[in-house]
């Protein structure tokens, strides 16, 4: 246990240095085409929440209006990592100047890119500028495959490392003592809460323990990212439907791995039903299959996105509504309704974490099941209803 | 759905899975293995406790049980030890008395008989002695009666007379 230690503060020593050179190096960098001050109007309101619901290549925490006249913009550039068509590319954001319409062109590499609403761009052979077409898509560009550190992977990454600091510390303290103390004493049940209350009762007593890691983890990562978007950083990681995929996509893998012969018998040829209906039942079940990670991804996603639309709206209400209320009056009704809002995020932020584990759990509990209980009968010939019968039938 | 598609960043998903699995290996091997250990140790140890309590319970039930039923015996005992003195002690005195008894008998009897022995003896020599002093009364009125001749003859011829023969 003393190998992790070293990894981890060398980790955390390693990002600190890196983002106070971000920092550093980005404080000169003044904001021009994209920064244009104070969000005033209904559409500039509509695009800076659109804005902050993507991903981003800057970790901008605010601007303001320096002496000079000019806008300064707090915050970090991020690496751009690229494989463009000439192999593999990487600068730093602070290169594109804050740009996000597609104006200011990096040559790299020998390729020429463009940001656009946060999306890089390389730029097609002769092409100087981007042309957008009718259908608002570049018509002489193409998106190389991005691998940028972006805004979400470095919330991502944040997210990983305290979740290792905190567990790992936790995990270290029982080599100690029966009992952890500090923050542990917080960590500890909830760990028991996702044992006892979501993978014990879904997967079974016998089969839960092999899922632990990955349940533990996606609960904690999840909570912790939507959190974490509650934060002023203006992180959006649940948010991103790219990270809710591939969350649910481990969860649908490792239910079609952990599948039983049960499992797949009741999806290819459903026992104690016609002929017919078997055949019929195989690609409602092969959808049903589908659908149960599309579920977990959309739900995720939806929350996440609607808290933070609602939130950002809400804020909104102090310019919005100033013309009818005043500057105190929609300031006021913004911070109460916003307050209000936000304590339920952070409940949302505990549910959706908790629904994805819990669903999760309850998909792998399906895919181990031994459905012997079949052919179980009572003395008046009824079929004995399972839990499990009851559970099938609710999801 | 379009919007939504276009906003899936490949590089995002591909970045997202890595750091994932990363995470989810180094959590286990770091984090829930030894939490998931201890904690299901420290159960069984609560477990095996609260066992061992019950267990002592009921040994302390039984071994009370044990010497209520100790103190039950020993009481009847006590009793009977108690009757049982009681009766050796009746019966001693009993004895005793008994003993005390027939040793007087025998001594009264033993007594009596002395008194009897020393009555005849006494009897005995009182007659011996009446026997001698008749003697010798006799022998002095013989000799004083003989002294004479008158009187001898006039003795016998009385002693004759009386004498009468048959």
């Amino acid at each position: 246990m003393k190998i992790t230690s070293l990894p981890i503060h060398f980790l955390a020593v390693i990002s600190f240095l890196l983002c106070g050179s971000l920092i550093n190096a980005q404080e000169h960098s003044v904001a021009e085409a994209n920064d244009e001050g104070p969000v005033n109007t209904q559409q500039e309101i509509t695009d800076y929440t659109n804005h902050h619901l993507k991903d981003s290549h800057d970790f901008h925490l605010f601007s303001y209006q320096g002496s000079d006249g000019e806008r300064h913009s707090v915050g970090f550039s991020l690496p751009i990592i690229l494989w463009a068509s000439n192999g593999p590319v990487a600068f730093m954001s602070s290169e594109f100047h804050h740009d996000i319409d597609g104006e200011v062109v990096v040559k790299k590499g020998g390729s020429r890119f463009v940001n656009l609403h946060d999306k890089i761009y390389e730029l097609e052979e002769g092409a100087d500028a981007i042309v957008m077409g009718e259908d608002h898509h570049p018509e002489n560009a193409h998106k190389p495959f991005d691998l940028s550190i972006t805004k979400s992977v470095l919330g991502i990454l944040v997210v990983g490392l305290l979740l290792i600091f905190w567990f790992a510390s936790l995990g270290k303290q029982y080599k100690k003592k029966k009992i952890p103390t500090g923050f542990g004493r917080i960590l500890e049940p909830l760990v028991i809460y996702v044992r006892d209350e979501i993978a014990r009762p879904n997967i079974g007593e016998h089969k839960y323990r092999k899922y632990m890691g990955f349940l533990l983890t996606v609960f904690f990562f999840i909570w912790v990212s939507n959190l974490l978007g509650m934060t002023p950083f203006g992180f959006n990681i649940t948010g991103q439907i790219a990270v809710t995929v591939c969350l649910a996509l481990f969860t649908f893998f490792i239910v079609q791995f952990s599948g039983n012969k049960d499992y797949w018998k009741h999806i290819f040829w459903m026992p104690d039903v016609p002929v017919i209906m078997k055949i019929i039942l195989i690609p409602i079940e092969v959808l049903g299959m589908l659908t149960k990670p599309f579920s977990l991804l959309i739900r995720l996603f939806a929350n996440i996105t609607a808290g933070h639309v609602v939130v950002m709206g809400l804020i909104a209400l102090m310019i919005t509504l100033k013309a009818q209320f005043g500057a105190v009056g929609s300031t006021g009704l913004s911070l109460v309704l916003t307050l209000f809002i936000s304590v339920i995020e952070i409940l949302v932020a505990f549910l959706q974490a908790f629904i994805f584990t819990m669903l999760s759990a309850l998909f792998i509990g399906m895919a181990v099941a031994e459905h012997d209980h079949h052919h179980e009968h009572d003395a008046a010939g009824h079929e004995i209803d399972d839990v499990e019968d009851v559970r099938e039938e609710f999801v | 759905m379009d919007q939504l598609l276009n906003d899936f960043s490949p590089g995002l998903f591909v970045m997202q899975a890595v750091i994932l699995l990363i995470l989810i290996l180094l959590m286990k091997k770091f984090a829930w293995k030894p939490i998931l250990n201890s904690l299901d140790e420290r159960e069984q140890g609560i477990q095996g406790a609260l066992e061992a309590a019950e267990k002592a319970r009921l040994e302390m039930k039984n071994l009370q049980a044990d010497n209520e039923k100790a103190l039950q015996e020993a009481r009847i005992e006590r009793d009977a030890m108690l009757k049982e003195a009681r009766e050796i002690r009746t019966k001693m005195i009993s004895e005793a008395e008994d003993d005390a008894k027939s040793q007087a008998d025998k001594i009264i009897t033993q007594a009596q008989e002395a008194i009897a022995a020393e009555k005849r003896a006494a009897v005995a020599e009182l007659k011996s002695q009446v026997a001698e002093l008749s003697l010798e009364i006799a022998e002095k009125v013989v000799k004083d009666e003989l002294s004479d001749k008158k009187k001898q003859m006039q003795y016998v011829e009385k002693m004759l007379q009386d004498a009468t023969l048959n």
